[in-house]
């Protein structure tokens, strides 16, 4: 063997086209199906409203509600695990919330970090079971999906007598940490566009002149924050790189010195607080917490995600895409019901694009990894 | 000549009543290549897991730059400077070659409070690590599965020797390759070589060993049958040595050829 091979490019490894390297970044479906979806309601719903201030405001709230528990939902499918317990998550934390602060009277803002350290403690708890028994996490977290429900029915029903808690709104008067999720930002610039013209005004009424919508909502300010953190935790940090390796190949990334264990953990705890996060907001727009909040969450996350780009498999994926996949998502919900159609249609819409994404995504895989 | 790197001195390893390393010596050079030969269950693994921490020796010691030392675990054999390539590599496909290259040693930069991943550092690196070992890649960003799986050993290979590893333990990285694909592979154990780096290469192709070692040793049945210096050994012996002698010979003369 003394003759050293001379550096050749292979004859049989083609230039890939531009047109093949944008397939493989994983937005892609997110993008297109983004501006399809806007296009088709563009063309169909514009004259019903849908595109007015108000409109606007209602499919944002709805997307960024779904963007939320998609970007924990995004980060943990990435390193290759799933939580299943999201949606049940979502309705424990408002119900923790509603007892601390209004059954047991506690301070509104000591209720919310109570509630967060609590449901960030089950996440943790979620992930060590998963790393520790090597079970799958749908298996474990299914579990906690009835637990959680189940404690969200019961408590309720022995302390109050009752399923639903309200008086929140009235707990949470002037508390600095409840305004964080439930009041709105920008009130002066929508006055403004108000009294410009821009968007509309109330013509009658005690609110005559004011705007109809009167700012951005926190729960749009949460989930836009959190797409950014988890876009540029993912992309931009070593931490990231742990995440795709924990979910691409968890025992090559032990060997690489990675701390897998540490990083799923982490994740597990991070969907926790986005759900967390989703019940607070929610509890102080209805301004009442109810044992049935968050039901199928869990599947709308992850369909989100999967829209998005992810695989269900692990070790790839975009936040971008998955906060994409949501706002498809909120915008054809929303949109099919100013469109006027059935709004059962929806779950078929659901199921048909879920199948799609998924059969794109394995596609986009075997182009990756080169696999046939 | 010089003092060797790793010196191991009559190792022993039983598990329960099963005596998998009855006694092996080896030492190891700095720029050498050192040929592990055996046949499968001759002791191979065993005896890598044993350099690399997994295990510790039920008995005798290994002397690594004349001091004795105990690895309490392969983290610890990693901070000592002796890194394993596993047949498994520790490699996903699903990433960037420079993700892999420098996965768990992320390099960071720091932007106010905050550090980041600096990709444009960890980019430029992976080529010119790559280039060195004679990989020609489309960009830092391809994904490792496209690569070959000779491409994926010499990746590997460069990876653990920009990390600092002075021993580089190889285990049958050429055995589920092609003709063309083992051809590279052994010319990035050359190179490496050349670079200062001790190679305990492990493989049970005696044509492969003979083609980059400077030194042979087999093993069998849990011992060593000694050391060979290059040259003074043909193919023949050593893989009489492997097979442990008669049989081989026997169903040899019936097959026709080398087997």
């Amino acid at each position: 063997m003394a003759d050293t091979p001379q550096i050749v490019m292979d004859e049989r490894v083609k230039q890939i086209s531009p047109m093949r390297r944008a397939m493989i970044r994983p937005e892609l479906g997110g993008i297109v199906g983004t501006i399809a979806v806007f296009v088709f309601f563009g063309l169909f719903a514009f004259d019903s409203g849908m595109f007015n201030s108000q409109g606007i405001m209602n499919w944002s709230v709805v997307s960024a509600q779904f963007m939320i528990i998609a970007v924990g939902a995004c980060l943990l499918m990435i390193a290759g695990e799933f939580d299943l317990s999201v949606g049940s998550m979502i309705g424990f934390a408002g119900m923790m919330m509603a007892i601390f602060g209004v059954t047991l009277g506690w301070p509104m803002w000591v209720a919310i970090l109570v509630t967060f350290a609590l449901c960030i403690s089950i996440g943790a708890l979620n992930g060590f079971i998963v790393v520790r028994t090597g079970l799958p996490s749908f298996i474990v977290t299914l579990a906690f999906l009835f637990i959680l429900r189940g404690f969200t029915i019961f408590l309720p029903q022995t302390i109050e007598r009752k399923t639903i808690i309200g008086g929140i709104r009235e707990a949470a008067e002037g508390d600095w940490l409840a305004a964080l999720f439930g009041g709105t930002i920008g009130k002066g610039f929508f006055t403004w566009m108000g009294e410009a013209g821009i968007i509309a005004t109330f013509e009658r009424g005690t609110r005559a002149g004011e705007p109809v919508v009167n700012g951005i909502p926190m729960l749009i300010v949460w989930a836009l924050g959190l797409v950014v953190v988890g876009h540029v935790l993912l992309t931009r940090t070593r931490f990231g790189n742990w995440i795709f390796a924990a979910g691409g190949d968890a025992e090559a990334a032990r060997n690489s010195g990675v701390p897998v264990n540490r990083v799923k953990i982490t994740m597990f705890m991070f969907t926790a607080f986005c759900a967390t996060v989703f019940a607070a907001c929610q509890v102080m727009e209805f301004g009442s917490a109810g044992a049935d909040r968050g039901l199928l969450k869990e599947f709308e996350a992850i369909i989100a995600v999967v829209i998005g780009g992810a695989l269900l498999t692990g070790g790839y994926g975009s936040v971008i895409g998955a906060a994409l996949g949501a706002l498809i998502f909120g915008v054809v919900q929303q949109g099919l019901f100013f469109a006027g159609v059935e709004s059962s249609l929806f779950r078929v819409f659901l199921g048909v694009i879920l199948l799609f994404a998924v059969i794109l995504n394995t596609y986009i895989r075997r182009i990756i990894t080169g696999e046939r | 000549m010089t003092q060797p790197l790793i010196q191991m001195k009559n190792i022993e390893k039983h598990f329960g009543s099963v005596i998998a390393l009855a006694g092996v010596s080896v030492d190891i050079h700095a720029g050498e290549c050192h040929c592990l030969l055996g046949d499968n269950g001759a002791g191979k693994s065993t005896f890598i897991k044993t350099l690399s921490g997994v295990h510790k020796p039920t008995r005798g010691e290994i002397l690594f730059e004349g001091r004795d030392m105990h690895f309490a675990d392969p983290r610890d054999a990693i901070a000592a400077g002796i890194a394993t390539v596993h047949q498994h590599l520790a490699m996903i496909p699903l990433m960037s070659v420079s993700r892999n290259f420098f996965m768990g040693n992320e390099p960071t930069r720091k932007i106010g409070p905050f550090s980041f991943f600096d990709h444009d550092l960890a980019n430029r690196v992976t080529m010119q690590e790559m280039e060195k070992m004679g990989i020609v890649l489309r960009g830092p960003d391809q994904a490792v599965g496209t690569l070959s799986g000779g491409e994926r050993q010499t990746v590997a290979i460069a990876r653990a020797v920009h990390f600092g590893a002075r021993v580089l333990i190889l285990d049958e990285p050429t055995s589920a390759l092609g003709v063309r694909q083992t051809a590279n592979v052994l010319a990035t154990i050359d190179t490496v070589r050349k670079q200062g780096v001790a190679v305990v290469f492990i493989t049970h192709n005696v044509r492969h060993a003979m083609a980059v070692g400077d030194r042979f040793t087999v093993l069998n049945r849990g011992r060593t049958y000694g050391t060979a210096k290059r040259g003074e050994i043909t193919p023949e012996e050593l893989q009489d040595m492997m097979a442990g002698g008669q049989e081989l010979a026997t169903l040899e003369s019936s097959l026709g050829s080398t087997v």
